[in-house]
């Protein structure tokens, strides 16, 4: 048995849609009849949502400048009255995403199923599989009612499909109806933080330190290191808090969710709100010098010892090899 | 303007604002939704008959939400007059967060419990919270946490500002007022958007972008005899056939044990640790 219609609400920056865009389609594409996105990025981006599964594309205008949550649940909203609606939405655990499913769910006073790390058709309804306590239980919950059900997904929960080989999807406006006053947020200027190297979610290395480093000059070996392996350095939220480096380095629950080939962590106690952002890494190593740490129990190799004498040595070793 | 948030705020900008831009001072009223949680260094457990998280511990001030206490005293104290009241909603007629925030200067609160709250989700607790701001009086802003840190569904900002029909901005870093319009530095993949509305609005603050003040003990014993204004769901004027269990429209089919990570191979430095580091990255061909 399989569901009937999903949509999938489709982030892009500059054109490029979102990783967690492309993972979810992969996912619906598997899950339902029929695949079709909502966006606001535009008709340009019909191509690859084609590609990747997307049988349809419903663009939303009149968000440049905008917050996207007003615009497009209410374009949203205004489909499902007029009779088109789909079993399911599929919305990222992303800023647009979690702005989108708040309104949407008090415009159909309907529930979001939030947290959402796998999805499932079970008797015909999708049940969602949320991950507490730091990861170590899985609750799966599903709707009663029969609205459409509104699932937050986290992102990297999904592989997004290898050769995508669909055809551009046709695109079909969406009006949003009227807003009053709710969409009256206007952005009036974009900062960009300069980045160098692979980003956090692509990166095959990722490099992260912990309070462990003492201070917060001592970073730098973490990005040292991160270029040595050609990776993206990142942090728990301890130092981020603390100011030593910004927050787009944060990896877990309230950060980043980071699944790359080999993750380091430096200095890093292992909380279980840290470990929900790297745990679905391939490879994980961790230094620190208390060997009850619970990094270790997740960590494939673990070094007992001091950062301040193992990061210097490793960097040495990788820069004379 | 007032300007309170991430490192810079501007008591000087404060004075020049009130005395050049309006020639008189004007009061800033905040509501801030409060979240009074379990001690999380002192984990619950689930139910296994009710499938609901095990309660019967004291609850205290989610940490998330000090940060927008903080930024809702500094703006207030900014303009030079108004107030800051929380809303909360929670069981068994706890104050014990509410104090803390009491203590940190807030002046009065209103507190939802009601047995009939039991099991909502956040769309319901939304609902709520919308009513008891109401109930609060006329605020200038709305401000809540990003996310709670035992639901953490980030949902419910935007769901009170949709139910209220306000505007409302997510991921505040630093949040300024100036006559009429509330200014944020909001948070995004690749920075950090500066976002502009109207007040009334609802704005939700990141955490660790201020550092909450420590209630002094003044602060303490002053927070003992602030008005609380404890009310039901009937209250509210909401029926209970939408909030709680009733209202939550969705139900738990399983909760089962996450697949565990095996633990590898844990060594000791002895000053050859890197070199265990070198030959790993190699047998993954990272290097
Ligand atoms: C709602 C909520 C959300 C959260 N979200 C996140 C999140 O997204 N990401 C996140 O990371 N955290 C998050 N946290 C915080 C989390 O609970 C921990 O507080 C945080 O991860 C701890 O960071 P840390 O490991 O760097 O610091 P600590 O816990 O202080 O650990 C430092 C570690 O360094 C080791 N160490 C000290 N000196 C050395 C040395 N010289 N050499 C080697 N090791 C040394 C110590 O043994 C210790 O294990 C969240 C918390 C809450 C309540
Ligand atoms: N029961 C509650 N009482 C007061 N505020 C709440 C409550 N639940 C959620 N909030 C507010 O909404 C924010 C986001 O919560 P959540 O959507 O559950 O992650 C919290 O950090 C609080 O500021």
């Amino acid at each position: 048995m399989t569901v009937s219609k999903i949509w999938v609400f489709a982030e892009a920056a500059d054109g490029n849609v979102s990783s967690t865009t492309l993972e979810m389609l992969a996912k619906a594409t598997e899950l339902a009849d029929t695949v079709e996105c909502v966006t606001a990025a535009g008709a340009d981006v019909a191509g690859e949502l084609g590609a990747h599964g997307a049988a349809k594309v419903y663009t939303v205008g009149g968000t440049d400048g905008k917050l996207l949550g007003p615009a497009v649940s209410g374009a949203i909203a205004a489909a499902v009255e007029a009779g088109n609606a789909p079993d399911a939405i599929l919305l990222a655990t992303s800023y647009s995403g979690r702005d989108v499913a708040g309104r949407l769910s008090v415009k159909l006073d309907a529930p979001v199923i939030t947290n959402i790390v796998d999805l499932a058709e079970s008797d015909g309804s999708l049940v969602g599989t949320e991950p507490v306590f730091g990861g170590t239980t899985n609750v799966l919950t599903r709707f009663t009612g029969d609205k459409v059900g509104i699932f937050l997904v986290r992102p990297k929960s999904f592989t997004p499909a290898e050769n995508p080989s669909g055809a551009a999807a046709p695109t079909e406006d969406l009006a949003a109806g009227d807003l009053g006053g709710t969409a009256a947020a206007t952005i009036t200027n974009r900062f960009v933080e300069e980045q160098s190297g692979p980003s956090l979610d692509d990166a095959a290395v990722v490099v992260s330190g912990g309070r462990g480093l003492g201070e917060s000059e001592k970073f730098q070996m973490i990005e040292d290191l991160a270029k040595a392996l050609g990776g993206a350095p990142g942090a728990s939220r301890a130092i981020v808090d603390a100011g030593w480096v910004p927050y787009s380095y944060q990896v877990g629950q309230t950060g980043k969710v980071v699944k790359p080939t080999v993750y380091i962590a430096a200095g890093i106690s292992g909380a279980t709100q840290h470990l929900v952002g790297m745990k679905g890494s391939k490879n994980i190593i961790a230094i620190n010098k208390d060997a009850e740490a619970p990094i270790f129990s997740v960590a494939d190799l673990g070094i007992v010892g001091d950062v301040h004498k193992v990061l210097p040595a490793l960097l040495e070793a990788l820069q004379n090899r | 303007m007032t300007v309170v948030g991430t490192g810079h705020w501007s008591p000087a900008g404060a004075v020049c604002y009130r005395r050049v831009a309006r020639g008189r001072i004007r009061d800033m009223n905040v509501v801030v939704c409060v979240k009074q949680i379990p001690d999380p260094a002192d984990p619950g457990e689930l139910d296994p008959n009710t499938k609901t998280l095990k309660r019967d511990v004291k609850l205290i001030l989610d940490e998330s939400d000090s940060y927008g206490v903080e930024m809702a005293l500094q703006l207030v104290d900014n303009a030079g007059g108004g107030e800051v009241t929380l809303v909360s909603m929670a069981p068994n007629s706890e104050v014990g967060g509410l104090r803390t925030a009491l203590a940190m200067g807030a002046a009065k609160a209103v507190l939802v419990s009601d047995d009939a709250l039991a099991g909502s989700d956040s769309l319901g607790t939304a609902k709520v919270l919308a009513k008891a701001i109401e109930r609060a009086g006329e605020a200038d802003l709305i401000i809540t946490a990003t996310e709670s840190s035992d639901g953490y569904t980030g949902t419910v900002p935007e769901q009170i500002a949709e139910l209220m029909g306000l505007p409302s901005i997510t991921f505040a870093k630093e949040i300024s007022v100036e006559g009429g319009t509330v200014k944020v530095q909001r948070q995004t993949e690749a920075g950090y958007d500066d976002v502009e509305a109207p007040t009334p609005a609802v704005v939700s603050v990141t955490a660790g972008v201020v550092e909450p003040r420590y209630p002094s003990f003044k602060g303490i014993m002053a927070a003992k005899s602030k008005p609380v204004d404890e009310v039901t769901v009937a209250d509210l004027g909401i029926d209970a056939g939408s909030v709680g269990w009733a209202g939550a429209g969705q139900e738990i089919v399983e909760i089962a044990a996450a697949e565990e990570r095996e633990a590898g191979t844990i060594v000791e430095d002895d000053g050859e640790g890197f070199q265990k580091i070198v030959d790993y990255l190699a047998e993954l061909k990272v290097i």
